[in-house]
């Protein structure tokens, strides 16, 4: 996406140019292809200004574009919040009935993760990271996979037995995993395939 | 609404968008989806352990609940 605009001066033409294409100072490149200058002292009038502004193809504004149009489409009315880190994008999402969006177990929402995060990376050398959410669902979950983890393990040492979990992403192994290692009493491990490997919850001897 | 889904998903993920068609057979509880691609980006629709296939199927699932319908989608 670019345009060329012409000016009074190039300050003007790049906000002109803004304006049309709907984005911000920061997400465009400006090329300058003519200066304003007076024409013999003024005398025969003035050229204005010519820029050429383009749209940068950052994550964030790919991201952007396609989660947009997919949500839009679903009829859906929401905020989003772009966070680009070292670890990569964090999209926040939130809004009324957003709720659609996260689906079972958030089903919904690393489905629509993983094809916003292939759109992203595609044609890119440097692999991005997406990381999606919607009204704070991630943290939740979060919070309720570290507590189960604490109470399995507990039943795992009290029974003297295996425990074995429910089948689970690998961010949400490892979020189990991170939360019990370095335990003398109790150790993790991952047993199976994907999309049904799950973690195991063992007694130490 | 589901068409217009799964037809944004799909063009952004192949290498020729304008090859991509997408056919809607409305019933009254359900709603089937025909999705056409070039065949040289089957591939990219299906994805490793039809990985891609099963996203596009989920999205297309929850723009399906707001209309309570059911929806399958049909790739090739």
């Amino acid at each position: 996406m670019e345009v060329e605009k012409t000016a009074r001066s190039v300050e003007e033409a790049v906000e002109q140019a803004l304006a049309e294409l709907g984005a911000k100072r920061e997400e465009v490149e400006v090329e300058v292809l003519e200066e304003p200058s007076k024409v013999l002292f003024g005398l025969l009038g003035r050229r204005p200004a010519r820029v050429r502004v383009r749209v940068k193809d950052t994550p964030v504004r790919r991201a952007k574009e396609l989660l947009g149009k997919v949500i839009d489409a679903m009829g859906l009315m929401v905020d989003m919040k772009f966070r680009e880190t070292e670890e990569g994008l964090f999209v926040d999402i939130a809004g009324p009935n957003v709720g659609i969006l996260i689906g079972r177990r958030g089903e919904t929402l690393n489905a629509l993760q993983y094809i916003v995060s292939l759109y992203v990376n595609k044609n890119r050398v440097q692999k991005c990271k997406v990381y999606l959410d919607v009204e704070g669902y991630r943290r939740r979950r979060e919070e309720t996979l570290r507590r189960l983890a604490l109470r399995l393990a507990e039943k795992a040492k009290r029974k003297g037995r295996n425990i074995v979990l429910e089948p689970m992403s690998s961010h949400e192994r490892k979020i189990i995993h991170t939360a019990l290692q370095g335990r003398d009493d109790i150790y993790t491990y991952s047993e199976g395939e994907e999309p049904y490997r799950k973690i195991i919850i063992s007694p130490r001897k | 609404m589901v068409k217009e889904v799964v037809e944004i998903l799909a063009k952004a993920l192949v290498d020729h968008p304008d090859k991509v068609s997408v056919n809607v057979v409305e019933k009254e509880k359900s709603c089937l989806v025909e999705l056409k691609v070039a065949p040289e980006d089957m591939g990219k629709i299906i994805g490793k352990q039809g990985r891609v296939a099963k996203a596009i199927r989920a999205v297309a699932k929850a723009a399906g609940t707001r209309q309570k319908k059911k929806v399958t989608v049909e790739i090739g």
